[in-house]
């Protein structure tokens, strides 16, 4: 095969020579994205070496870094955040659950899904604008809790819909068949079958959405979430603010020292983070357990 | 087992109230454009289509004021080119080391650190830039503004990898094993079958996830409030301070702007830009994902 | 003709993690013939031939231990690159599997990234000739390959292979997706490559062994169980589960 040798010149090494250097570049790609975790961690806690302690948690903001805290702020993410989950889990999985179950292949369905999928991709500070029109001002809920806590529903409602969806869909059609065949209802079918295999990947997603919600500044900023509050609110109707905002409000002004309180929010807010998702995992593991024992 | 009446009104009960859920993410649609809608159609009686899309000077505080969205849209594109620069080529890299090269265990212990990366909030990275990499450019370019549109587009660009790369990496992961295998039996390299097959069948889908970040740094908020300045300017220059859309927008509601002002109103205008962008540049996108969904 | 082994294969082991599914093969294939390797499903006919070029690497956790040699070297001593193998053996799979790009890229793609310095038009050519598809694309080179039927793909799959000018060829199966025209087609051609190539080929058709092969190797459970002449093989077998095999007693 003499002629073979005369036209190829395949020049193996160069091939793997560039072969191995560019695996090097593409392996470092991802080390930019640890490291630049590290150093931003790094970052944080260094600035707040100091500032976190039992008097920032439990205090009120002040003119005066190192009489701040940031009590109103815990508070106001807890209570918006129970706001938010008890408007949009209900709404998120009964509309996943007509998209998967109920509805029929069609082109109002189609667009539904497509509507969904837009709304997950719209901007979180159009979201504050929409809640300011229509709860601070059209329903009159004022620059309350209520309205915030809605806004921030409808900012993950599309993310709670499209993971419980994919929950819904994991689940093998042959257990919906066994429910039928034993003449249950469709409803009995959701409420017996589906939904009790669906729940661990639900549960993921509400999270998820959880998560997003926690760290979300943009869409509180028009609904008039304030930095200055001297008071827990009691009821949903209360003024509020919450811990990106308060972040936000520190972060913003030149003082070091207002840096560095930020700093210390940002770790709270971190931290608070990290439990929701390890609560998230440890659910997720005890209830495929169960589903694993049916 | 037969159902009896009441069963039966039951179960077309729940399905209606489950319709209604359904159909309640239509309804927050609707309602962000009628809410936008109104109050903009309140700005173009006051200001004229032809000002706000041809005047290049954004200074509604001025007197005459001027609402020309130019500046303000050339904040956000520079911000936003910035940020592409530096998450395309990096996302796209992670991308192909997780989908051609990275053994199992390495792509276990990678995947997670991307997936802490998207969600740390962007409070957190606004920080990050005002606070490190602002300091950083400084110290390497004196001169630079403390507020610029370089250090708020590395950052977002570092925020966006995770995003590229796993969408990218979905969209290589769906070309078949085959097409590799092909290449691979005519003596192919990792490189050569990464770039020649691999790249250019899952091309839609890598532009769709370059879609679809650019819409997410068209719209990111925080991280441009805190480190890009609120100084709307036309500049090709990151190293001023410049105005992006959505810091018009904080910047007023967090001032105590009057319902009904025209200034109040030309938030709603800015916010129906920023919409109709981000919302045309995630119909194409999620159309191009969904269609490479389907192919394979 | 000479006889001479173009492969030779010793004591040839392959697992999966810890499952064996290659038991010591032993098997010499011969220049310029057809030898079809048969078999029930999963006793691991497409394991051998991946062994053949190395496409076997590609496989996670297979572990291969013995001796493949190709013109009389070992293709899995270090010192070899398997990329090389790959270059010289060409390979044809199951599910014809054409990459999304026009009929003569495909053809091309080889030769592009082997650093071909000759007339690449005329090397495109001359493979979809010796592949029998030609005529059918002349006109039409720059469409796009999935625009070409199931069998037409094949061929251009079997084009593709060729255009490296390889000493072997190794095909899985390659007409278990075609309709019976198509298979014709291709056995066709491959009776034609034999001349200028040795090839040896995957099949779970016994009618097709028997009407292209020269050498049939009838692997069971990972085990090479019998191997002869074809024509030999077919009419006297030695072995009782060859002989169940052939007559379709099991498999
Ligand atoms: N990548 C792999 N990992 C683990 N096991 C594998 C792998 N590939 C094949 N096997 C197993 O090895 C055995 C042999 O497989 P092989 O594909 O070689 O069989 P085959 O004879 O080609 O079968 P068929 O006729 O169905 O194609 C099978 O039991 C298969 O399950
Ligand atoms: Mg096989």
């Amino acid at each position: 095969m003499s002629r073979r040798e005369d036209s190829f010149f395949p020049n193996l090494e160069g091939r793997k020579r560039l072969d191995l250097i560019f695996k090097l570049v593409f392996f470092s790609a991802n080390l930019v994205g640890l490291s630049v975790l590290l150093l931003l961690l790094g970052k944080i806690v260094r600035d707040s070496w100091g500032w976190l302690d039992m008097q920032f948690i439990t205090s009120f903001p002040s003119r005066f870094p190192e009489k701040a805290g940031i009590l109103p702020a815990i508070y106001g993410t807890v209570y918006l955040m129970i706001i938010t989950a008890l408007f949009a889990i209900p709404t998120g999985i009964a509309a996943a659950i007509f998209l998967e179950e109920y509805a029929k292949k069609s082109k109002f369905l189609s667009f539904i899904q497509v509507n969904v999928y837009n709304l997950a991709g719209i901007p979180s500070i159009v979201y504050g604008i929409l809640g300011l029109t229509v709860f601070v001002r059209w329903l009159n809920l004022g620059r309350s809790l209520l309205a915030g806590g809605l806004t921030m529903g409808l900012l993950v409602l599309p993310v709670v819909i499209v993971t419980a969806q994919e929950a819904i869909r994991a689940v093998p059609e042959s257990l919906r068949h066994a429910a039928y065949a034993l003449g249950a209802t469709k409803w009995q079918t959701v409420r017996y079958v589906v939904l009790p295999s669906a729940l661990p990947g639900m549960l993921t997603g509400i999270i998820l959405a959880l998560s997003r919600a926690i760290g979300e500044t943009a869409p509180l900023i028009p609904i008039g979430a304030l930095t200055f509050i001297r008071t827990i609110p009691k009821s949903p109707f209360d003024s509020f603010t919450v811990l990106p905002i308060q972040i936000y409000n520190w972060t913003s002004r030149p003082q070091a020292d207002f840096r560095a309180i930020a700093a210390a929010g940002i770790v709270v807010l971190l931290i608070v983070l990290i439990l929701m998702n390890s609560i998230a995992i440890f659910l997720r593991n005890k209830y495929q357990g169960r589903i694993k024992e049916i | 087992m037969i159902k009896s009446g009441k069963d039966f009104g039951r179960e077309r009960g729940i399905q209606l109230i489950l319709a209604v859920a359904a159909s309640f993410s239509v309804l927050v649609t609707a309602f962000i454009i009628i809410s936008l809608f109104e109050e903009m159609s309140g700005f173009f009686r006051e200001v004229s289509l032809k000002e706000f899309f041809t005047e290049t000077r954004w200074s509604p505080l001025f007197n005459p004021p001027h609402y020309g969205i130019a500046p303000l849209v050339a904040g956000t594109m520079l911000v936003t080119v910035v940020a592409m620069i530096v998450s395309v080529p990096l996302g796209l890299a992670s991308a192909v080391y997780l989908s051609e090269y990275a053994p199992d265990k390495l792509r276990r212990l990678i995947k997670p650190v991307l997936e802490i990366l998207a969600g740390i909030p962007t409070i957190v990275y606004g920080y990050f830039a005002l606070t490190f990499v602002t300091p950083a450019i400084r110290a390497v370019i004196p001169g630079t503004n403390v507020f610029n549109a370089l250090s708020a587009g590395i950052v977002m660009g570092i925020m966006l990898i995770p995003m590229i790369s796993s969408l990218s990496e979905d969209a290589m992961m769906a070309v078949p094993m085959s097409l590799r295998e092909a290449a691979y039996a005519l003596g192919a390299t990792k490189l050569e079958v990464a770039f020649r097959v691999v790249i250019p069948a899952a091309m839609s889908g890598i532009v769709a996830s370059f879609i679809l970040a650019f819409s997410r740094a068209v719209g990111e908020t925080m991280i441009v409030a805190l480190a890009a300045g609120s100084t709307p300017k036309l500049t090709l220059n990151p190293l001023e301070s410049i105005q992006t859309m959505t810091g018009y927008i904080v910047q007023v509601m967090l001032g105590d702007t009057p319902f009904g002002s025209i200034e109040y109103k030309s938030v709603y205008a800015v916010a129906g830009v920023l919409f109709f962008i981000t919302l045309s540049l995630n119909l194409v996108g999620n159309r191009i994902v969904r269609r490479y969904k389907e192919v394979y | 003709m000479s006889m001479e082994s173009v492969i030779t294969i010793r004591d040839l082991r392959v697992s999966y993690k810890d499952r064996e599914v290659l038991k010591g093969i032993n098997l010499d294939i011969y220049g310029n013939k057809i030898t079809a390797i048969i078999g029930p499903s999963g006793c691991g006919k497409s394991t051998l031939l991946r062994c053949l070029n190395r496409m076997i690497d590609l496989a996670d956790g297979a572990r291969v231990s013995g001796r493949v040699l190709l013109q009389g070297e070992d293709i899995y001593s270090p010192k070899i690159d398997p990329v090389r193998v790959r270059f010289k053996v060409g390979m044809v799979f199951q599910k014809p599997n054409p990459f999304p790009k026009s009929i003569f890229e495909n053809v091309a793609f080889g030769p592009r990234i082997n650093g071909y310095k000759g007339d690449l038009s005329a090397l495109v050519e001359r493979s979809l000739r010796l592949a029998g598809l030609w005529d059918e694309v002349k006109d039409r080179l720059t469409a796009n390959a999935y625009t070409l039927s199931g069998g037409q793909q094949q061929r251009l799959c079997i084009a593709r292979a060729l255009a490296l000018e390889p000493e072997v060829l190794l095909l899985d199966e390659p007409c278990s997706a075609l309709d019976p025209v198509s298979t014709m087609r291709v056995e066709e051609t491959i009776a034609y490559l034999k001349e200028r190539l040795t090839i040896v080929m995957v099949t779970h058709n016994i009618q097709q062994a028997a009407r292209v092969a020269d050498y049939t190797a009838f692997l069971l459970n990972g085990e090479l169980v019998e191997f002869g002449e074809t024509s030999r093989m077919f009419t006297v077998p030695k072995d009782k589960r060859t002989e169940d095999f052939i007559t379709g007693r099991f498999g």
